[in-house]
This record gives structure tokens, sequence and C-alpha cells, in this order.
């Protein structure tokens, strides 16, 4: 039997078009490392772009792109919680009910998501519009508490901020977070930046929070600074070279292996 | 003690996030210094800066690039740990959304200090925006010749990979975090071997906290004795301080190590109006929790783990009066039982244990034999889980026990819990009934 072209021998049910245009995105995953395996995570983040969520089929993909068994890559997804193993709402809407934001506040506000909502802790509205989840600590406690949709700071919310949040999304309407892009996009659409493929939004900002900034405002306030770093900074090209003026060779003993000469140094270093 | 914004200090300026703003501010100088520097004195002066990791952990930065083999024509690798989720601490997404080519600059410098051509980005998934910047960051680095073939005329090159995770609390340990590098599921490796001899694919490896490699720059653009101006005489240098929880003005103070909690509260406006310090965590939940008492305790390595603590990631949450400590720890404890990865046994059924007898504590339905039960458990898991994870467990409900015995006990005598959880909210609302299991938050689902 001869060899069959690839995009037949494929146990996916993806179309000719998808499959050729997943195959060039996850050769390009690839390319960014030394050992192709390592992009099995971005590469589950891109069958998410497609999807909606780690089908059978992006198992399958994954799989045959990197020689590895469907089992090996279930391993991998189901280990993480960003992969979804069902469909996903258009936006997943995650409250932190880590401990401090929950006592801030993220309980009730979860649990009023969630009466609103019609729908617990990862499930989906009927309309297929929102996937609510209690996420953990998102690294945001200064502005607790901390709602994410489709992984964008929503700061400082409150009950009411949170429903009237999820009641535009399932409206369609834009939503814009109050730190990140100018606005909130899909699911799918986040999962194809999370694989690596930049969509160009980065300079877009909606703003740097007063908690980013706390401690600047009162440093520039009253005048405090970090200490000035030696007077002159010139070009010292050429004056590091050992044994010049203002190289190491110079600088005062401070530690037991200043005074222990070639202690640091492992055998071969001299090569470099 | 005044602050000291070396990180922070870009982060007020129009379009921060920029290369070009980066410039303007001096950006760069550090590896332009670095790049006509032998890589052994690099590594020298990031010893001699007494810089030490601002992960967590604490250990000394040079050193750590001093554990790496002479070469042997073979690939080393430079990993950054952006991988931040502590719960409380929030120092370096605010630091890579407002300024990441400080980051940028830091793993240029150090990847030609130990001899490195390709280097990693592993930053959380869970940060939509973070990640744009960064890719962004290092496509302008690139187009401005700090990356890429013979950088400024050097001769020397290096590639930046920035990649970014899928959810897993345990790929910030360093381990776990290089077999989800490598497409594995996040679990720690057994050590040694350590990163620095065996890490990435097997190969001499640096991992680092972002926070660590960030403060790289300034280190060699000013100097190792710049930097250990500030700080104490063994905690040297200058850190983020991240305030949150019951605290008037919330936020990112950056100080020289050996600042206090006082001093800090003084400069965010104390502890919210009408309220008082009830306790605090030094360096994120998983260090031992603090009160009142500790106010003073200089926050640096030394001090802080004497006063029975760590330093951690400085993540200085505060509670006040109103919050209960066994809702505080149990929800902490739900954290871990979720994030567990399940590789060691005292680890993945020992904090599952923990998560069940907080809830019936919780719910009132606790029994007089709980607390005792409660520190077995910890005593159980402390010093035989795999990785830090399972100690960081025990961390709060130890020390809790210890503070607040009594407060746990009128749990299991009153049969409930006494406190309002509407009184510590910012706003105002009426708890809904929930049922106990409701209470188990997304560590209901686990791995």
């Amino acid at each position: 039997m001869t060899a069959d072209p690839v995009e037949t021998a494929t146990r996916t049910r993806y179309d000719a078009d998808t499959l050729a245009a997943l195959t060039a995105d996850a050769t390009a995953i690839m390319e960014r490392y030394p050992n192709p395996r390592s992009g099995l995570l971005p590469m589950l983040h891109l069958v998410q772009s497609i999807d909606g969520y780690v089908s059978r089929d992006g198992i399958l993909f994954c799989a045959e792109m990197l020689g590895i068994t469907a089992a090996e890559v279930s391993a991998v997804a189901t280990f993480y919680t960003q992969y979804k193993r069902h469909p996903n709402g258009t936006y997943t809407v995650g409250v932190c009910t880590n401990t401090l934001c929950a006592v801030m506040g993220g309980d009730a506000i979860f649990d009023e998501l969630s009466e609103h909502l019609g729908v617990g802790h990862d499930e989906t509205t009927d309309d297929g519009a929102i996937t609510l989840e209690r996420v953990e600590c998102n690294a945001a406690c200064d502005y607790a508490p901390v709602v994410m949709v489709n992984w964008e700071f929503f700061d400082n919310q409150t009950p009411e901020t949170a429903t009237a949040l999820a009641d535009k999304l399932r409206l369609g309407e834009d939503v814009a977070p109050t730190r990140g892009a100018a606005s909130v996009c899909s699911f799918k659409q986040m999962s194809r930046v999370l694989a690596g493929f930049n969509d160009g939004r980065a300079d877009e900002d909606a703003g740097t929070g007063e908690p980013t900034l706390a401690g600047l405002r009162i440093a520039r306030e009253r005048g405090w600074t970090a200490p000035d770093g030696p007077d002159s900074e010139p070009d010292r090209r050429g004056e590091t070279i050992t044994g010049e003026p203002g190289s190491s060779a110079e600088r005062r003993p401070t530690t037991p292996s200043d005074t222990q000469v070639g202690k640091d140094k492992k055998p071969g270093e001299d090569a470099k | 003690m005044t602050l000291t914004p070396v990180l922070t200090d870009t982060w007020d300026k129009d379009r921060s996030w920029r290369l070009a703003t980066y410039e303007r501010a001096g950006g760069y100088a550090g590896l332009k210094k670095a790049l006509k520097t032998e890589p052994a004195d690099l590594v020298q002066a990031v010893k001699d800066s007494g810089l030490r990791g601002r992960g967590g952990a604490g250990f000394p930065t040079g050193m750590k690039w001093g554990f790496l083999p002479p070469p042997d024509g073979g690939p080393r690798y430079l990993v950054v740990n952006a991988d931040e989720s502590e719960p409380g601490t929030c120092k370096d997404i605010p630091l890579m959304l407002a300024s990441p080519q400080h980051l940028i600059e830091g793993v240029a410098i150090t990847s030609y200090a130990i001899g490195c051509d390709h280097a990693f980005i592993y930053v959380r998934g869970e940060v939509l925006h973070v990640y744009r910047r960064l890719l962004n960051a290092v496509e302008e680095a690139y187009k401005a010749g700090y990356l890429g073939k013979n950088i400024l005329g050097s001769g020397y090159n290096l590639d930046v990979t920035v990649h970014a995770g899928a959810g897993a609390y345990i790929c910030g340990e360093e381990t776990a975090l290089l077999d989800s590098l490598e497409g594995l599921r996040g679990q720690p490796r057994l050590k040694p071997p350590f990163p620095a001899v065996a890490g990435l694919y097997a190969r001499p490896t640096v991992v680092n906290n972002v926070e660590s490699i960030a403060s790289v720059p300034a280190i060699v653009a000013k100097g190792a004795d710049w930097f250990s101006s500030m700080g104490t005489e063994k905690s040297q240098g200058h850190g983020l301080f991240s305030l949150s929880g019951h605290v008037t003005r919330p936020g990112q103070y950056e100080a020289p190590l050996g600042i206090t909690l006082r001093e800090l509260l003084d400069l965010a406006g104390g502890v919210r109006q009408g309220h008082e310090l009830k306790f605090w965590t030094p360096g994120g939940s998983s260090t031992p929790i603090f009160t009142a008492e500790h106010l003073d305790v200089p926050l640096d390595y030394e001090s802080v783990g004497a006063a029975g603590s760590m330093l951690g990631t400085r993540a200085l949450q505060i509670f006040d009066e109103t919050v209960c400590v066994v809702r505080a720890v149990s929800r902490w404890t739900d954290f871990y039982a979720h994030e567990s990865c399940g590789k060691c046994t005292p680890c993945r059924e020992g904090t599952y244990w923990l998560k069940q007898v907080l809830h019936r504590i919780e719910a009132g339905e606790g029994q007089d034999s709980d607390l005792d039960l409660l520190l077995d458990l910890c005593d159980n898991i402390l010093g035989r889980a795999f990785c830090a994870l399972g100690d960081g467990a025990t961390s709060p409900i130890t020390s809790s026990v210890q503070l607040f015995r009594e407060e746990y006990q009128a749990h299991i005598d009153g049969h409930g819990c006494p406190f309002d959880p509407s009184a510590s909210a910012l706003f105002a609302y009426t708890p809904k009934t929930r049922t106990p299991g409701a209470l188990a938050g997304a560590g209901a689902g686990g791995h």
C-alpha cells in the first residue's frame, strides 16, 4: 500500500481547509521550541481557538502533529483548568473566590451571578454566551474583588456591576476591562492569542489602575527616589577587563570568594 | 524609611509599556554595559549585590547562576518563572503589564551572563493582556537589535520565546514549570538533580522569578554597591510590597527590604476606616499568618523568619476584625486541595482531608477532636510532601490554630460561624443561604 497524503491519513474530522490552517499554525508553534513536544500547551490553546474546547478531533490532531498517543495528549489536557472538556461559552466569566477576594465580596458576587444567570460553577448559559467559573487567585489582590472575563481584568466589582456586565455580554455588546485591551475578545480569539499568535492589541490600554501606582504616587509627592547610582555613568568601554581601572578586580573584597582567587571559576570557564 | 521606585519608576509614564518609553528612562544601559563585560564578572556582580530570589524562596540569585556546570558545548537555558499565582501575590503581573522591557532587558543580560542563547518566559495563561504585552515587548526588542542575531554588534545571539501556561498553580514550582514547558503535566521533579545541572530538556538551566530578573539591569548599570546600599545587611536591595485587603489604599509599594508593615500601612492610609488589624500574611497564603503583634517586624528574610513566618513574595494581605479566620483558612485549604498535583500521597490525600475537616468546622459540624486532627494531618504533610505546595498548605492552618484556637473552638461549641460574612465585604449585601457544598469553591472540580 502506498502512503496516503497526510490529509487523508488523519483520524480527525476537520475539513481540508481547517486542517491545513491548523497544521500550518501547529508547525509554527513547534518551531518555537528546541523540542516540538513543548508546543503541546499552545497547540491545545490553538485547538480551543477553532472548536471552543478541547475536542476529540483536537486531541487527535495534537497527537498526530507530535507523534504521540491521544492518551498522552488527554493526560495533559485534563491537568490544566484552562482547557475545557465541553464547549465553552463565548465568554468565560470567572469570579475570584480565593480567600481575599471572597471575604471582600467575591462570594457574594459569585452567588448573585449564579442566581442571575441560572448556572453554577463551570456551567454555561443556555444561549451559549457565558460559562461561569469560580477562579483561583489571579494576581490582582490589590483590586479585590476581581472578576475575569476571558482573562481580562474587571477590578473592584460588586454584585451590581457584575450582573450588569453579564447582561451586556449576553446582549452581545462590547465590554471594556478596567485594565487590559479596549474591549474583551471572544473565547476563541483569546485562545488563539494564548497559542502565541499576537493579535496586535498590546498597545490598547484600558488604563493603569490606582493601586498599581499607589506607592509611586507617594514617592513622587514626597520627592522620594531610589539612591543615585555612581555619579558618572560614562561609557566604560574596555574598563571592565580584569585588571583595568573600574574592574571587578578593584572592587573591595566583600565575600570570602573575593579573596580566594579562582575559587568561583569552574574548569573550562576560561575557554569562553 | 522612604520608598525607592526602581522597577516601578516608569509606570506612570505615557505608554509605559513601550520600548521607547523605557529607553528614554535609561533602559538598556545595563545590557550595553553587560555586553562589554566578561560573563563571569556579571555573575559576580549579581552575587555581590546580594540579590535574592524574589519569587518566594529567597535563594541568592547570583549563586544560583554560579551552580551551572562549566560549558560543554551544548545548550544552556534561562527560564523566567512568570506563573504568579500564590494567593495574595500581585507584583509581577502589574510589572509585566506596565513595564515588560525591564524583564526583557534582564533576560538578555542574564542569558549573556550564563551563556544561554534561547530563553523562555513562562507566563500563566490567565492574564491575556500581560501575554500580549510580553509578545509585543519581545518583538520590539528584536526590531531594536536587543534580541536576535549579533545583539548590538557584540556577536552574541539570543532568542526569547514567551510561553503561556494553561492554569495550574503548581507550575510556579520550578521543576513542575519545566515539565509543563516540555509539554507534560506540570508535576514537580525529584531533586537532585537540580535544574542547574539537568533542567529544561535535561540541560543546565537557570529558573528565576520575574522580579529577580527585572532587578538585574539596574544592578549592572549602577553597580552592586548601589543595590546593596538599600535594604538590610543580609536582605539587600529593593522589593515590591503588595498591600491588599482591608487597607485604605491597596497597591504596589516599592521599598527597601526591611521596611515594616506599620510603615507601609502609614503610607497606605491605614487599615479600613473604623476597623482594626486582625491578621495578615507577610508573603502569601503559604506563609504563616501574623497579627498586630508583628507590625514592627522588619520585612526582610531573616527578621520574618525569626518571627516564625517567611518573607515569601511580600504579599501583604490585610484582614480586619470582621474576617472569620476559619473561613479564610478553609478557603485557602480549598485552594491547596484544588491545586495539589496528585503526585505525592501526603499532599494529595492530606489536603483533601484538611478540606473536609475545615468545612465541617465552618459549617458548625465540627467535633472537639477536630483541632488536634487538623494539627496531626499537618504534621503528616509538613516535610513529607514532594514539593513545597504541601508544606505551604499547612502554614495557614498551624499558624491560625496557634493564634486563634478559641475562634475555631467557638465554631465547634456554637455549632456554626459567629461572623457575619457581609461585614467583611466592601459593599452591603444580604448573604444568600448556602449549602455546605457551595463552600467547596473551585476546589470541587479538581484536576
